[in-house]
């Protein structure tokens, strides 16, 4: 910090701010950096050597998780594509009643963990599931939905493809009309009007919506181990790690594979985005032309969105049936319905609601700290390396959960925590410091957009009458941001309560596990498939009242508009 | 209410950059007591900053500040008493108009007893008692405006600061406000610095005008001295329209004139002039009086065609094009009042006393 920078007052924000540096460097850069370093690091003398990754692509289990991993992540934004694309554009360009209804339904799959649809998914569409079963009895043939890697490209696809919708409808959304209107003026319109106007201008918020669906399904590992296809490589990191044990060199070399990847999409999802923020909307309002449907377009639409709504919400439909369901195997539909599941995870696995609860309670509370301090640090501080803590929050996204978890596994097993002498690594606070790091860039970017919105004038306003710089954050910055930052609340509480693969790693007993491991644990089992979906369908009910408990805040609370996209992106 | 002992502003070789661009350069300035004085200039000429850099925002200027007599040039904004109402009021949307007004009592830990009969007083002075409990959202611009006043002479600053706080009116509220902004000025006797970039409005509300351009500080006066007695090229247009011709000054038997670089020679009076040369001659076009040629003129006569004709509602303002030189000629109109055409050879007469003559 400089001396004039304490002069003028910024020893606050210089403190606050190097308190956070610290607290990145220490769970987010070191675990990270270990990993890489360890991946180069000879296992047996530590020297550092290429020789793991040699290894690596001479196995051929691992030439094949590589390509299938690729595949799958590929497939999925395709699939994901064809979910998103004709909801978006019926949506935005037509008038068209329920659009939005079906935006508002083509989130839901985000607020469920993946891996517990996929459980649902294979009692619909699974080889022995209701679709097929009615298939072969009518016409004598099944289609393998689920089969192998078709199984994870659908469930990934169905719980992703909301990243392409979202980010494609406010591309489209931001279209102003004047740019079509005066593309019709200059004589263009149908298909050239479409393709050198519309299509340029909606093209970045796609890819950076697909960028985003091929790096979560490349990091997902709940998903293919729940359907048992380990030949992927986010699950091989974790089977690595757990099973043949914490100085494997295989899991870390994985890791850093994983990392390369997520940097690749985040960097083709930046190039995308680069110098084009097209922000073209004018004063009064914006979107593209609508115009009306004739009858038979109406229903050939409806038809297509009716059935692509069907098919994404068809997880959560097989999960409240599983759940409801006592015996439902080789069936269309279970025999008998129960509330028996219900009854027996409340009873039972309460700790489970209760630590999900206190862990993304928790995580939550400290990213939007620590995002409403970094976002006033580098907007309204002029300290030196400000920019570094955003960049250090952000670079969070590219970090795969299986990643952090194995990260802190081998950075922290060693430290020992005093009173309660255990390894931090096994302690639970350290899951909630993972869900923190994990779901800090969701808050920060909240944040810094409501901070953004927020005119300077504002502040000086209240300085000029004698407030501090403290007294004006607390009466003027804070409860001004708070539409942004119960927006970040809500968006790293809903997230981490599903959270799989970093805490998959960092459970060390069942009494400190949260909702998604719970649930994970269950459904290894066929008669825990019951209790898991009921204690899914308990986590969907919890982040959607959540979700809606923080809109009905925001809204009340009269604030400007939140940045909801923004939120969604988190990049 | 009433500030009984209102203090000087002394802005002493005040430079301030961004990075480094300049915006402001040695400026010096002397605000009295009780005074409405305004900074005048267009956008960037650096007057929204040196009003900035009085109440303590943006970079830290080198130079001296001083309110009163209190160096104020490192005192953070919070502790050196000067009032500031901002170009878009900067109302906080999250209070009431009253908790707005109220909030600079409380950070200055006024007894809370005390904060409501003054929150009243403020506001009763603006004429907005009724509406303290609305939100700033459902008050119109002019009301909104009256707040930020309120809010700002609420807690008895010793220096009112007020940043182009009209330009977001309409034309007939704004001429309103500003009979309002200076009634309320007199009436506290509150030493005021008003900045515009518009110079009727600077005109008709000041004491005193400095005149800025590119962040150096022009010319300070009256406003009928700044009309009349431009010190230069810059002053002479922004403060009204101007008719201004590069020449030089030649001795003559008969006394000074001037040739213009077109060859037009105007005759001067007054206090003499010594011969030189890059000077500039201006004068202002409804000092200029045109006739038809042949008609008897006032003053020199010379002839020349129209070029433009602009109807301005109370006047005709006529270009004349006049060998290589063109001059405005304003013309009061009024009914019957004869108009010249485009083309039309005209005959326009100035006597020596209306030109004055600009270093260049």
């Amino acid at each position: 910090m400089s001396l004039e920078a304490m002069a003028r007052g910024q020893w606050g924000p210089a403190v606050v701010g190097l308190i956070i540096g610290l607290f990145l460097l220490v769970f987010l850069v070191a675990p990270v950096v270990n990993v890489i370093y360890v991946a180069f690091q000879d296992p047996n003398t530590g020297a550092l050597t290429l020789i793991n990754f040699v290894d690596f692509f001479r196995t051929s289990l691992f030439q094949e998780s590589s390509i299938n991993s690729i595949y799958v992540a590929l497939m999925s934004v395709v699939l994901a594509s064809c979910f998103a694309l004709p909801l978006a554009y019926f949506t935005t360009r037509f008038h068209f009643g329920g659009a939005l209804l079906i935006q508002t339904l083509g989130v839901i799959p985000l607020i469920m963990p993946p891996f517990v649809g996929a459980v649902a998914m294979l009692l619909l569409l699974g080889e022995n599931g209701s679709v097929n079963l009615l298939l072969d009895e009518w016409f004598g043939f099944t289609i393998p939905f689920m089969e192998g890697l078709n199984g994870v490209i659908l469930v990934e696809s169905i719980h992703y493809f909301p990243f392409i919708l979202l980010n494609l409808s406010a591309s489209l959304n931001n279209i102003d009309r004047a740019m079509e209107e005066s593309a019709q003026n200059l004589g263009a319109s149908g298909m050239r009007l479409f393709r050198r106007i519309v299509f340029p201008l909606a093209m970045p918020g796609y890819v950076a919506g697909a960028s985003l669906v091929f790096l979560k399904v490349f990091d997902d590992i709940g998903t293919p181990l729940l359907l048992n296809v380990n030949n992927m490589l986010a699950p091989q990191a974790y089977l690595r790690i757990s099973s043949i044990g914490i100085s494997d060199p295989m899991g870390y070399v994985i890791s850093v594979i994983l990392v390369v990847f997520s940097l690749l999409a985040l960097w083709t999802s930046f190039l995308a985005l680069r110098g084009k923020d097209y922000a073209t909307v004018q004063k009064g309002g914006g979107g593209l032309m609508k115009r009306d449907l004739r009858p038979w377009e109406k229903v050939a639409c409806y038809g297509i969105v009716v059935f692509i709504l069907l098919l994404v919400l068809s997880p959560h439909f097989g999960l409240a049936i599983l759940s409801l369901g006592t015996v439902w195997s080789f069936s269309v539909l279970p025999d008998a319905y129960t509330a028996a599941h219900y009854l027996r995870v409340i009873s039972t696995s309460s700790e489970f609601i209760t630590n999900t609860l206190l862990y993304a309670g928790l995580a939550a509370t400290i990213d939007v700290v620590f995002g409403t301090a970094i976002a006033y640090i580098v907007l309204r501080t002029g300290l030196a390396g400000r920019q570094w803590l955003d960049y250090a929050a952000m670079g969070a996204v590219a970090i795969p959960g299986v990643v952090l978890g194995i990260g802190y596994l081998r950075t922290f097993y060693q430290f020992n925590v005093p009173i309660i002498d255990k390894p931090l690594a096994s302690w639970w606070v350290i899951i909630v410091i993972a869900l923190a790091i994990r779901r800090l860039p969701y808050a920060l970017r909240a944040c810094m957009a409501a901070l953004q919105q927020l005119s300077v004038m504002l502040e000086e306003a209240a300085e000029n009458l004698g407030a501090t710089k403290g007294r004006t954050i607390y009466r003027i910055v804070v409860p001004l941001m708070s539409g942004g930052i119960v927006a970040g609340f809500v968006t790293s509480f809903a997230t981490a309560s599903v959270e799989l693969s970093t805490t998959i790693m960092l459970v060390s007993q069942e009494s400190d596990a949260p909702l998604a491991f719970g649930i994970y644990e269950f459904m290894q089992s066929a008669a825990g498939r019951g209790p898991g979906a009921a204690l899914g369908i308990i986590a969907v009910v919890i982040v959607g009242i959540a979700t809606y408990v923080s809109h009905r805040i925001i809204q009340r609370k009269d604030i400007q508009r939140t940045p909801d996209m923004a939120v969604v992106t988190g990049v | 209410m009433t500030s009984e002992n209102a203090v000087g502003v002394v802005i002493e070789q005040l430079s301030l950059a961004y990075d480094t661009t300049d915006v402001l350069k040695d400026v010096d300035l002397r605000i009295e007591p009780g005074e409405l004085f305004t900074f005048l200039g267009p956008s960037g000429s650096g007057k929204s900053t040196l009003l900035r850099a009085v109440a303590g925002f943006g970079p830290t200027p080198r130079g001296r500040i001083l309110v009163g007599e209190n160096d104020v040039t490192r005192l953070p904004p919070w502790r050196r008493n000067v009032g500031m109402v901002f170009q878009s009021y900067a109302l906080w949307p999250h209070m009431s108009v009253r908790k707005n007004v109220a909030f600079g009592l409380e950070e200055r830990r006024t007894p809370a007893a005390e904060i409501p009969k003054r929150v009243d007083a403020a506001l009763d002075m603006v004429g907005l008692l009724e509406l303290g409990e609305r939100r700033p959202s459902q008050l119109s611009g002019g009301q909104q405006q009256r707040v930020a006043l309120a809010r700002t002479i609420v807690v008895e600053p010793r220096v009112l600061l007020l940043d182009e706080p009209l330009s977001n009116l309409d034309a007939n509220l704004r001429v309103q406000m500003r009979r309002e902004i200076l009634d309320l000025q007199r009436a506290l006797k509150l030493t005021t610095i008003f900045v515009t970039h518009d110079q009727e409005e600077a005109n008709t509300i000041s004491d005193r005008i400095a005149v800025l351009d590119d962040g150096v500080l022009q010319q300070v006066g009256v406003p009928m001295e700044l009309y009349d007695e431009p010190v230069n090229r810059f002053v002479a247009h922004f403060l009204g329209t101007a008719n201004l011709m590069d020449g030089r000054i030649e001795a003559a038997a008969e006394g000074a004139r001037f040739v213009a670089a077109g060859g037009i020679a105007l005759p001067l009076s007054g206090e003499a002039h010594a011969a030189s040369e890059n000077r500039t001659a201006m004068f202002r076009p409804q000092d200029v009086a045109i006739a038809a040629p042949g008609e008897t003129l006032p003053g020199i006569i010379l002839t020349g065609r129209v070029q433009h004709r602009e109807f301005l509602g109370n006047l005709l303002r006529y270009s004349v094009a006049i060998g290589e030189d063109t001059l405005l000629v304003d013309d009061t109109h009024h009914p019957g009042r004869r108009a010249f055409a485009v083309g039309e050879e005209v005959a326009v007469g100035l006597s020596g006393e209306q030109v004055r003559i600009l270093e260049r």
